[in-house]
């Protein structure tokens, strides 16, 4: 079979970061890392949540996934994620397996490799694994069975992006398909964060016309200027005339590390208050992946306001969360199984 | 008496300015001529060395052999085997092992090992201070007596300003020589890649290049008030190099190694979160890989170590921060350099040098070079094999080697360790 989408592979040089994620015929298999996806697969995720949007508004289930078994294989505490990966499981008829690790098998010493074996055995078809490790999804979607899909829900700082394809669909719902045209300023824990890297790349992808992140320096990871972004440490400056304002989470224990004096200052420095919306454009959004932290790095007049879409993006999770798994679980039987032939040679 | 003669090599020994096509008479372990046959010498081997080079064995200043401690990931036996069959005949350990080389029952234990091993030689670097714990001085004069060649605190960083001088001043007062890999452990903060672009778009927690370079400048201010005899180990950038340069004209007793890796890899070999490629110091820029070319080459480093660490498989099957860091490099040490001579980067008697002479030097021993009495420590290779890397004639018990499917030209054909033929093809 010709090998239309994916560029040739070399065993010895391994495997491109981006490359493994596409099927031989360029279709998405694993969702690892919005880097190195082009426009138009992105594009593809959003109007296939568009379409079961739909789906959860009238709350029924569509069978597009029945027999398929999904293991939600969380490494780090999450509600929100799991959940929602959870609940668009199952409105795709698919049965759904939680296993929280953060305690068990591999703090007593069982490697990961041992833990993906065991599953593997229960005859599964997708994971979907959060972990502390930055590249722990790309590692399992290299050593697993070949007929498994993996979703990375989010490892170490590396990656997250279904949360960054949801909060594309929530700008695309509110501010039109021409992502040229607007300015999106991301504050906060820029180092720390996974989301943020994510956004930045789908951002890039989508011809987004001005990505901005904000924040001191102890949090802007070094050069993040070459992942396409213009760097602001002022709020006021990095937030004019933004049409969506994305905040980030700050985890209480950065004061730990000295990465910031106080909580206090840092609301005083970059908290979103409603003062200071007012600088970005009278229309802007306001976006958090959530949890937020009241009062630390958004004011609750904010998070509650007319301009917050925070809730919006829960809402959306289900739907783009429901069409990566689709894409990926739904792609054709014969074409799977081409593949599944070619990768066990 | 066992006499063996190599025939119509050419004769490259750095230490003598030697480059001649020669031949080489050994008796009893050493060299007792060089050119014409001595008289009444009949040779029981002959080894005919045309269109081969003959060159002193290679001098490693940093190998791991994983004994004592870690036995299921290599031992003295097969990494000696390993580093024969790549043409070095002098390994260094670091104390680093488990128990610690800090006191002499330590030191007698790999040396008697490595004896009965019998492929290659083996020398130690002792425990600086007490467990490496950075605390306590350890016993200096007793682990010298016991056969330590220098003291080093590998890795670990003594913390205490005041202890680091201390151990400084005592030291030199005993005429040691201390091995330091610069790190700054706040800095380095179990970062576990160089800090940039490349670290950014992975999100791996990244090491700047201030952890080596403050730790570097902080311990030149103490050797230069103590006046020790440092050598500092595995420099991975540019501007460290450049504070060695300045220390060094400046008059200080200061020498420095980089492992061959760093001169091929750069940050770009992790971005597809290879875990070969985890190493520490880590891989930083382009810009750094080159300057540490051209430290080599002009004498600002003066050795090429394979900083060598053998793994078992599971170290490195792992997300790439959880796995374990460090190459299997024995068998890359002297393919690696003689690529950067065929990339002109590196002239092929200063090459030789830093695997040979420079080494020995900075061990204070007496071998790395082809002179007249010196221990035939000798290895020959054939310049114009090309060759694979491939993991099947990988010899040490660790396979963690990113260069696997490279090319090399060059390849050992013998091997003499004190004039036994300890490998040959």
């Amino acid at each position: 079979m010709v090998n239309k989408a994916t560029r040739p592979t070399n065993d010895l040089l391994g495997q491109d970061l981006w490359n493994i994620q596409l099927d031989s015929q360029g279709q998405l298999k694993h969702l690892l890392t919005i880097e190195g996806l082009g426009s138009q697969i992105l594009t593809q995720i959003l109007d296939t949540a568009e379409s079961f949007a739909g789906v959860n508004e009238s709350v029924k289930k569509v069978p597009l996934l029945r027999g398929k078994t999904i293991v939600n294989l969380f490494f780090e505490a999450s509600t929100r994620t799991r959940t929602t990966f959870e609940l668009a499981a199952k409105r795709l008829s698919a049965d759904v397996l939680n296993i929280n690790i953060s305690t068990s098998a591999t703090s007593k010493g069982e490697s990961l490799l041992d833990t993906l074996r065991n599953l593997e055995a229960m005859q599964c078809d997708m994971f979907i694994v959060r972990h502390e490790d930055s590249g722990t999804a790309h590692f399992i979607a290299n050593h697993v069975a070949p007929h498994i899909s993996v979703l990375n829900a989010g490892d170490g700082q590396h990656a997250h992006p279904t949360q960054a394809m949801l909060d594309m669909f929530t700008i695309r719902r509110h501010k039109g398909p021409d992502f040229g045209a607007l300015r999106v300023a991301i504050v906060g824990d820029i180092l720390h964060s996974r989301v943020a890297r994510s956004q930045i790349h789908a951002l890039n992808t989508l011809n987004t016309g001005d990505v901005r992140v904000v924040a001191p320096n102890t949090l802007l990871p070094k050069d993040i200027e070459r992942m396409g972004v213009s760097v602001f440490n002022d709020m006021d400056e990095g937030i004019r005339d933004a049409d969506v304002i994305i905040m980030l989470r700050l985890q209480k224990e950065r004061m730990l590390g000295a990465l910031l004096p106080s909580e206090q200052e840092y609301f005083q420095l970059y908290g979103l208050t409603e003062e200071r919306l007012q600088v970005a454009k009278p229309d802007a959004i306001v976006m958090h992946p959530g949890p937020i932290n009241r009062g630390v790095e958004i004011e609750s007049s904010v998070a509650d306001g007319p301009q917050s879409v925070i809730l919006n993006q829960v809402t959306y999770g289900i739907a783009v969360r429901m069409a990566v798994m689709s894409m990926t679980l739904g792609r054709s039987v014969s074409q799977s199984s081409a593949d599944d032939n070619r990768e066990s040679q | 008496m066992h006499r063996l003669e190599i025939i119509n090599g050419r004769i490259i020994d750095p230490a003598n300015q030697l480059d001649q096509t020669s031949n080489i008479y050994i008796s009893n372990g050493r060299i007792i001529a060089i050119g014409d046959c001595p008289q009444d010498f009949n040779a029981d081997q002959t080894i005919d060395a045309k269109d081969h080079w003959v060159i002193p064995g290679l001098v490693d200043l940093s190998a791991r052999l994983r004994e004592p401690g870690l036995e299921f990931k290599a031992d003295i036996t097969s990494e000696s085997i390993a580093a024969a069959s790549a043409g070095i005949t002098t390994l260094c350990i670091p104390p680093d092992t488990d128990p610690v080389i800090d006191e002499p029952a330590v030191v007698e234990l790999i040396h008697r090992k490595a004896d009965n091993a019998g492929h290659t030689n083996v020398v130690t670097l002792g425990a600086l201070t007490a467990g490496l714990k950075g605390e306590y001085l350890s016993e200096m004069a007793a682990l010298k007596s016991a056969g330590c060649v220098g003291l080093s605190n590998g890795r670990q960083t003594i913390q205490n300003a005041l202890i680091l001088r201390r151990a400084f001043e005592y030291a030199a007062s005993q005429d040691i020589t201390l091995f330091i890999e610069a790190n700054d452990p706040w800095l380095s903060n179990h970062g576990c890649a160089h800090e940039g672009a490349i670290a950014t778009r992975l999100g791996l927690s990244s090491i700047p290049v201030a952890a080596e370079t403050a730790a570097i400048a902080h311990n030149l201010e103490l050797i230069a008030e103590t006046g020790v005899r440092v050598h500092f180990c595995r420099l991975s950038s540019a501007r460290s190099i450049e504070l060695i340069n300045q220390a060094k004209n400046a008059g200080l007793k200061i020498s420095a190694d980089v492992a061959a890796h760093q001169l091929h890899l750069n940050e770009m070999d992790i971005s597809s979160f290879n875990s070969h490629c985890h190493v520490l110091p880590p891989l930083r820029s382009q810009r750094d890989m080159e300057a540490l070319c051209r430290g080599v080459a002009n004498g600002t480093i003066n050795a090429i170590c394979s900083d060598h660490q053998p793994h078992d498989i599971d170290a490195k099957l792992a997300p790439f921060p959880s796995t374990e860091p460090g190459i299997s490099a024995l068998e890359t040490l002297l393919p690696l350099t003689l690529k950067l001579v065929d990339l002109g980067k590196l002239e092929l008697n200063r090459a030789i040098a830093s695997l040979t002479s420079e080494p020995a030097h900075i061990l204070g021993i007496d071998v790395g070079q082809l002179s007249i009495n010196a221990a035939a420590n000798i290895c020959i290779i054939d310049p114009n094999k090309e060759w694979l890397l491939e993991e099947k004639d990988i010899l040490s018990r660790g396979k963690n080697s990113p260069f696997l499917g490279w090319g090399f030209k060059g390849k050992v054909s013998h091997t003499l360790v004190d004039g036994d033929l300890v490998y040959s093809t």
